[in-house]
């Protein structure tokens, strides 16, 4: 059993009815209407707990839950610069490691998160990403993906998808949009051969809410790919976050998933996957895009899937490996 | 294809602006990354150049933004890229390594305030040290101050006309408030704006010295790929280029180096004076602060007192001369900056005591308003 998997061997799980009460990130943020990223963030909060420090990348979710008197944040928290929140939690793992072994504090139970769009993350936030899974920290990375730097107004970001207009992808004649395929992040996090790799969505609440427990309980490095829909940047009605969050995970644009010790684990199987085309229409972003295009997303996404599909191990002998713990995929119901 | 020059009359921002400055001046590739407020730049850049048949790429930080830069320019392309002042102390490293390697290549800065995040939506002045000296040795580089949409254009195309002739990164160093202000700008006819390109080699290829200076200290520079054998290091290099470990080798770099813009700051050197005639006290301001300087200047002579100003359009290398000048004839300088003080150190320093001097500034945020200038003037 790998360690992951021993440290996981006794959990429960959330459901419905135990959610936990507390809530790191409290109501009162300037957030967008509508935005899925910070329901994400609180959502993932109320599973961590208390007993954290938190580091956040510059970005919407600095941003917009921090403004004096407005600060959300009812647990230690770090603003550092864009590109380097997996470095200071870094140095405030380690700094813990320090105090606790000199007996100046007895707190070996403190969980340290650092968090970041999918700019501070996939682009120039990797390296130190890379380093602190590299090195093994005990910390979680969570990378809130809303495929885009939304918070300097939208421009592409390597995690933006294929034929998405922002405002340096901008369409037209010349170009098609964003002319690149969306980074693998969560495949670059499995690659670091770290304890546990999941992606979650603010649409599967529970499900993510177990993945960040989760992803704290295990020792050592966790990373957690949290799907971010932003009505703001995506140009969708600002009532539609969820129903495109949805979306994204029934057309199989955003499969979940966990990977335990290298394993991977299909959360959620899409018995009847929706069209691409579908997950498009609501967001202006697409709107420009051919059916010829389309065509040509929906056999990479298809493709994608398989492969995913290829990687992950039967829920059966998931059970198995991982006696004892609940399976994201019951406890969410839909 | 549509034209690089827009000839005609616009109502644009001084970001968009500085991007049609780069444009007329014949750039072909822009490296970037989004940060407020200079995003604007890159934004329009992306929709731009593919019309014009150049490159635009958003990277993956300002460090990779500024290493493209220096690497398309290596490739023989007028290059740029546009930041403000966290991604301008990512880019110093390799701001020092074009400098070193004399690679021709502009770099703006959108000042907002800092230090760190600072204050992303609202201006300031606070990097221009950080422009003399931000990169690790000791250089010489070339920084611009615009104070207008129009100068934004029309100082992004001096800048690259510089950048070309000395084979060194120069930096327009605007601001938030200049960047954001929309404002009438005409964009004058192509064949009337005087374009330069860096000293080209024409001696025989395999006798070569890619760092072998011409008559006014620059080498000619090859483009990579076209024959002529070209070594580039950001070690310390003789005229082959090849690396020479040594402090003589230093010496002679850093000394060509240095007085290749020593020796031309008359050529280089902007400033305009405004009613410093008869003036006995002069400010010394440069981009939006010497707009409200103007203001002050004017207002101030309506009270009698007789006031003028000398706006530096070049703020690197530092206008020694007209400092000096201006010293001798005045009772007192006031320097009026978004900092609390940095050109007026230089200020300070080129008055030698001989006259008082004075700074107003502020932590930035804020551009300073004429009162204050004026109240300043009246204490004198």
């Amino acid at each position: 059993m790998g360690i992951a998997s021993e440290a996981l061997k006794n959990f429960k799980g959330f459901n419905l009815k135990n959610l936990p009460d507390v809530e790191p990130l409290s109501p009162g943020h300037r957030a967008c209407q509508g935005c899925g990223e910070v329901l994400a963030l609180r959502l993932a909060m109320k599973a961590i707990g208390t007993n954290v420090v938190v580091c956040s990348a510059t970005g919407c979710m600095e941003i917009i839950t921090t403004p004096f008197p407005q600060t959300a944040w009812r647990v230690p928290w770090i603003h550092v610069a864009f590109e380097n929140a997996a470095a200071v939690v870094a140095g405030v793992e380690s700094a813990y490691k320090v105090l606790n072994r000199k007996g100046i504090i007895k707190q070996p139970d403190t969980v340290f998160v650092a968090y970041g769009g999918d700019g501070a993350t996939a682009d120039i936030g990797i390296q130190a990403l890379s380093g602190a899974m590299e090195r093994g920290h005990n910390f979680l990375y969570m990378c809130f993906d809303n495929e885009a730097y939304m918070n300097t107004g939208i421009q592409r970001s390597s995690s933006t998808p294929y034929g998405a207009m922002t405002t340096t992808s901008p369409p037209g004649k010349m170009s098609i949009g964003q002319s690149t395929w969306k980074k693998d992040l969560p495949s670059i996090a499995v690659a670091h051969n770290i304890p546990y790799v999941a992606t979650a969505s603010p649409a599967y609440p529970v499900d993510l809410m177990n993945k960040a427990k989760k992803a704290v309980m295990v020792p050592g490095p966790a990373y957690l790919h949290i799907y971010s829909p932003c009505p703001t940047g995506w140009r969708c009605g600002i009532d539609e976050s969820i129903e495109v969050a949805k979306l994204a995970v029934q057309s199989k644009v955003f499969p979940l998933y966990e990977v335990i010790d290298g394993v991977y684990y299909l959360s959620r199987k899409v018995a009847k996957p929706k069209a691409v085309a579908d997950y498009f229409k609501p967001q202006r972003r697409f709107r420009h895009l051919t059916e010829a295009d389309i065509k040509k997303i929906q056999e990479r996404v298809d493709a994608d899937y398989e492969a995913l599909l290829k990687k992950c191990v039967e829920p059966e002998k998931k059970e198995k490996e991982i006696k004892g713990t609940e399976m994201s995929v019951r406890l969410d119901g839909a | 294809m549509k034209p690089a020059v827009l000839t005609g009359e616009h109502f644009i921002t001084g970001d968009i602006a500085c991007a049609e400055g780069a444009l007329a001046a014949g750039c072909l590739f822009f490296a970037g990354y989004p940060i407020t407020p200079a995003t604007e730049i890159a934004e329009h850049m992306s929709s731009r150049l593919p019309d014009v048949g150049g490159t635009f790429i958003q990277m993956e930080d300002e460090i990779a933004a500024m290493a493209a830069v220096l690497g398309a320019s290596c490739a023989g392309v007028k290059s740029m890229t546009a930041t403000s002042g966290p991604g301008f102390s990512l880019m110093m490293e390799n701001l020092g390594l074009g400098i070193c390697t004399e690679t021709p290549c502009v770099v703006v800065n959108v000042q907002r305030a800092g230090p760190s995040t600072g204050l992303p939506t609202l201006g300031a002045q606070g990097d221009m040290m950080q422009a003399r000296w931000g990169s690790h040795g000791h250089y010489e580089i070339i920084a611009l101050a615009p104070d207008s949409p129009q100068e934004l254009f029309h100082q992004t195309i001096t800048a690259f006309n510089l950048s070309e002739i000395y084979r060194v990164p120069v930096l327009v160093m605007t601001d938030e408030v200049t960047g954001h202000l929309s404002e009438r700008v005409v964009i004058p006819e192509a064949s009337k704006i005087p374009l330069r390109s860096r000293p080209r080699p024409t001696g025989r290829k395999d006798r070569y010295k890619p760092f072998q200076p011409g008559p006014d200290g620059v080498p000619p520079m090859a483009i990579a790929g076209e024959g002529y054998g070209i070594h580039v290091t950001g070690l310390t290099h003789d005229e082959r280029g090849y690396p020479v470990m040594t402090a003589e080798a230093q010496a002679d770099m850093l000394r060509r180096l240095t007085e290749k813009i020593r020796r031309n700051v008359r050529d280089i050197v902007l400033t305009e004076s405004y009613r410093l005639e008869d003036a006995d006290v002069a400010v010394v301001s440069y981009g939006v602060s010497a707009r409200s300087s103007l203001a002050a200047v004017d207002e101030a002579r309506e009270m009698g007192i007789r006031a003028g100003l000398l706006r530096l359009i070049t703020v690197w290398p530092f206008p020694e001369e007209e400092i000096r000048a201006l010293a001798r004839k005045v009772r007192a300088l006031v320097t009026v900056e978004i900092n609390l003080g940095q050109v007026h150190l230089e200020v300070e320093r080129c008055c030698g005591g001989r006259v008082p001097a004075f700074l107003v500034g502020n932590a930035g945020g804020t551009v300073i308003p004429p009162e204050s200038i004026l109240e300043v003037f009246k204490s004198i």
